[in-house]
């Protein structure tokens, strides 16, 4: 299997899986009337011009462009915004961006069919879409000045949010034409621009979210202020799944600030006048809590269960050729490789704000699943899920762990017993301990070697499905397309290739997508082991792997490049290595390489780190670099310090003295090559994630000769032995 | 108990415990949501404010202790000469990501060139290791802090 074919296609598990079946076709959602119901349509003054979910433009010429996905710190609103006006030919400088409502039937994510902003796939799902909306509704605008000039609409043309007919000198703004313009039909196959022609997409223009969080203006859902609202914070069982059995309230009911005490079956909470009230009154609760059977399991328990599941068959998931058969030639290698659970910590702690007031609920919160909090929030209010307004907000970090509605749901829960809205605020211990979970993953690989190439391939991925939890539809015949998406879709040559998978659900603790999902384990493992192999082969890593990249040419070339750039086989001193890693992943093609020492006592200090990637069309190219700057350490954060580890059902790991971030006197350069390409536009937040532990790993065995086969980073297998 | 802050200027009167961290009363009481909370033991920094133009960590600062120090939030930085070159450059740098823990580091950075105005990679180290940055823009947070100190090293971009 190569990777040239189209960004998309390597979905192939996911979009199948869905039921209704998954289109990459778009459910065309262009129609004449507005369409941003249930909220919109009384405050929208008659001309305004709405001719898809997307856009609408008012008689002042004001342009309103209505974001579909989450923004999450990636860019998103910015680049979908750029496509939009680039089709649409708005004035990019006036643009109005606004939070997209909940609606799986105006915004579905077209990969995943609902409304979801996750898996890298913002811009390479809308891109058609968005396009086709600009377009659509620049035509529209355009027959519009066409008929009231009565000309052919093929002698105007449309910029900066006017049409203009060159020979006769006339203009029009899209303001003026907003009334005329709404009352035409919606053309069904807009002409899309030439890709030459474009002035927004491919320039490195400003943000439109940055300059409001530089002064503090940009609201948060941990933010939203509520008439007469109440601050609330809680405490779920500190071991994972048990119940509250009995609350003594009397110390928290003194505390000064504190209103009231909740107490639910599963969690405690305290309202206050603020979070410290709340906080103070929670810290003086007397709980004694039902831990229930998980009380007993520790790390060791779940480690033990996924290392012997793993050594059962799995469902197959790929097979090419004979993998037995090529197994036997050549030079035979084993290999296993362990990740551990992972938090997201984002740094905005889980929050929601609720006001209940009867048959409605309103909710403020920052979602990756607008519709999801929507449906989560009336299921436990006990209304039509119609009667849920939700106020999606710029997302202080989303990473996955906002994929999840369970901090709405609480929240809700919570509010139906206060009489004023309140804001429910996690404290960040309690974001830490009842985070959803980065399964542990155990990788076993098998492969054979003669004269410098790879013969045959096994790979097992055994784990956790998210999918299974999260989308059940798309968990198909054994299959979590999602953790085994980077083994299948392997980007060497290999004439036999075998990938199976092992589904192990954990103990104790929920798992969730974490930002490089199924990829970030096999990118690891693969990458890993390719410099295992080429080590047994005696051949330069980068050498080893552009042997084996025919069928990948995008990747080849990123490699080449990275090689170049990072001054690959250049002399180095002692216990200093370069790591590389090449990876196809959400749709681009990354190549990296991480150049760290390893000091005498196992301590790691990254010196450099270089980057090369073919994203194809690059929408916003400082915004692909922005995002593999920060991906590559998320990514490096946690193959150096992250770790979940489970005690007698609780979480170990509480705030961030505990579970470590990386900082800036730890961060190297990083220098981000972006390749000019004309393909489809590939996905990119996830990309420097999954990237960043293989080239660190590689590094340090390129430094040390140590070949870790687990993370976070073994600083006593990696220090210098004592004699 | 009632307490008499000073914050960017203007004086508030507050009726809260002596104990109360200054973040939940610039938060919560006087709806100043710039500032924010992380981690609540100053382990993160989004919550840095000014206290007489030194940077402190709001979430273990209590009101008490405040006294009649003028406090400066995100804000208000703006209206000082670091502060407004730091946002500039922080803008012009594209640093922002998800921007949770821009305040706080805009607030350290804004400190650190106020009292040193080229500051060195060692001395921006140490002035701003504090603040965790989730989404890891701490590559453009450094060129930034450059641009702003005005040493003509911008990114091309």
């Amino acid at each position: 299997m190569t990777s040239t074919h189209a960004a998309l296609s390597r979905r192939v598990v996911l979009q199948s899986g869905l039921a209704g079946g998954l289109t990459l076709a778009f459910q065309w959602p262009l129609r004449a009337a507005p369409v941003n119901e249930p909220q919109q349509s009384a405050d929208r003054p008659n001309g305004q011009f709405a001719p898809n979910a997307f856009i609408r433009v008012d008689k002042s010429g004001r342009t309103t462009l209505v974001m579909p996905q989450a923004e999450m710190g990636q860019g998103v609103y910015t680049a979908i915004a750029m496509i939009l006006a680039e089709e649409l030919d708005a004035d990019f400088a006036q643009v109005v961006i606004e939070h997209g409502p909940p609606s799986d039937k105006l915004y579905a994510n077209p990969i995943f069919g609902i409304q979801v902003t996750g898996n890298s796939n913002s811009i390479r799902s809308f891109w058609d879409k968005l396009r086709s909306a600009g377009a659509a509704a620049r035509a529209m605008l355009i027959a519009a000045a066409a008929a009231q000039w009565q000309v052919d609409a093929a002698s105007c043309s449309a910029a900066n949010g006017k049409v203009s007919h060159a020979a006769s000198n006339r203009t029009l703004t899209y303001g003026e034409l907003a009334d005329t313009a709404g009352k035409l039909p919606v053309p069904d196959k807009p002409k899309l621009k030439d890709p030459k022609d474009f002035t927004l997409i491919g320039k490195p223009l400003k943000r439109h979210d940055t300059p409001d969080k530089s002064d503090g203006k940009t609201i948060y859902g941990i933010d939203a202020m509520v008439p007469d609202m109440k601050f609330a914070t809680l405490a779920q069982c500190p071991v994972l799944g048990g119940k509250v059995k009995h609350v003594d309230d009397s110390a928290a009911k003194k505390v000064s600030g504190v209103r009231q005490v909740v107490v639910l079956d599963d969690l405690v909470a305290v309202v206050g006048d603020h979070m410290w009230a709340a906080w103070q009154g929670l810290d003086a609760l007397k709980v004694t809590w039902d831990e229930g059977p998980n009380a007993k399991i520790n790390s060791t328990d779940i480690w033990n269960e996924l290392r012997a599941a793993s050594k059962k068959d799995g469902v197959v998931a790929k097979s090419l050729g004979d993998v037995t058969m090529g197994l036997t030639q050549g030079e035979r290698f084993d290999a296993d490789y362990e990740l551990p659970l992972l938090a997201h910590a984002v740094l905005e702690p889980m929050n929601c704000t609720v006001r209940l007031t009867p048959g409605a609920c309103e909710i403020w919160t920052g979602t990756q699943v607008q519709s999801r909090c929507q449906e989560y929030a009336a299921k436990a209010a006990g209304i039509p899920v119609d009667k849920v307004t939700v106020n999606n907000h710029y997302l202080g970090g989303g990473f996955g762990r906002r994929l999840e509605p369970d901090m709405v749901e609480s929240a809700v829960r919570i509010a139906k017993k206060v009489s004023s809205p309140i804001k429910v605020m996690w404290t960040r211990e309690e974001d830490m301990r009842h985070d959803v979970y980065r399964p542990a993953y155990r990788d076993t690989i098998s492969a054979s070697l003669s004269n410098g190439k790879i013969v045959a391939w096994k790979y097992k991925v055994s784990g956790s499905s998210v999918l299974a939890r999260w989308l059940p539809p798309a968990f198909q015949n054994g299959i979590d397309g999602d953790a085994v998406d980077g083994a299948v879709d392997m980007p060497y040559d290999i004439p036999n290739a075998h990938v199976e998978y092992v589904r192990v659900e954990p103990r104790v603790v929920t798992t969730g997508f974490w930002r490089g999902v199924g990829p970030n384990n096999n990118v690891f493992a693969i990458e890993s082991f390719m410099d295992e192999l080429a080590r047994k082969a005696n051949m330069d890593p980068v050498a080893f792997r552009l042997g084996m990249l025919e069928g990948t040419p995008r990747l080849k070339a990123a490699l080449k490049l990275v090689a170049e750039k990072s001054g690959w086989g250049s002399p180095l001193p002692t216990r200093v290595g370069r790591g590389v890693c090449a990876q196809p992943s959400f749709g681009s093609f990354i190549a990296t390489v991480v150049e760290a020492e390893v000091d005498d006592v196992g301590a790691v200090h990254l010196r450099r780190i270089t980057c090369a990637v073919d994203t194809g069309i690059a929408v916003n190219p400082d915004t692909i670099m922005a995002q593999l700057q920060g991906g590559l350490i998320f990514g490096l954060t946690a193959a150096l310090w992250g770790e979940v580890t489970i005690e007698k059902g609780r979480v170990q790991q509480s705030n961030f003295n505990d579970y470590r971030m990386l900082r800036i006197d730890e961060t190297p350069p990083i220098d981000v090559h972006v390749i000019k390409s004309a393909e489809h536009p590939g996905g990119i937040g996830e990309t420097g994630a999954t990237a960043g532990p293989p080239a660190l790993r590689n590094a340090i065995y390129a430094a040390t000769g140590v070949p870790l086969r687990r993370l976070p980073i073994d600083r006593a297998a990696i220090a210098v032995k004592k004699a | 108990m009632t307490f008499s802050i000073n914050v960017n200027g203007t004086t508030h009167n507050v009726d809260v415990g002596d104990d109360t961290p200054l973040l939940w009363v610039l938060r919560d009481v006087l709806g100043m949501t710039g500032t924010k909370y992380g981690c609540g033991i100053a382990q993160c920094g989004a919550c840095t404010v000014h206290v007489d133009g030194n940077p402190v960590r709001s979430c273990l600062l209590p009101i008490a202790a405040v006294g009649t120090r003028a406090v400066t939030t995100i804000e208000g930085i703006g209206a000082t000469e670091a502060g407004s070159k730091v946002q500039k450059a922080w803008l012009d740098l594209e640093v922002i990501q998800c921007g949770y823990c821009q305040s706080g580091q805009i607030m350290s950075a804004a400190a650190l060139l106020a009292r040193n105005p080229r500051p060195d990679d060692a001395d921006i180290n140490a002035a701003m290791a504090g603040n965790i940055c989730r989404c890891g823009t701490y590559v453009r947070i450094r060129e930034a802090i450059k641009s702003a100190a005005g040493d003509g090293s911008r990114r091309p971009s």
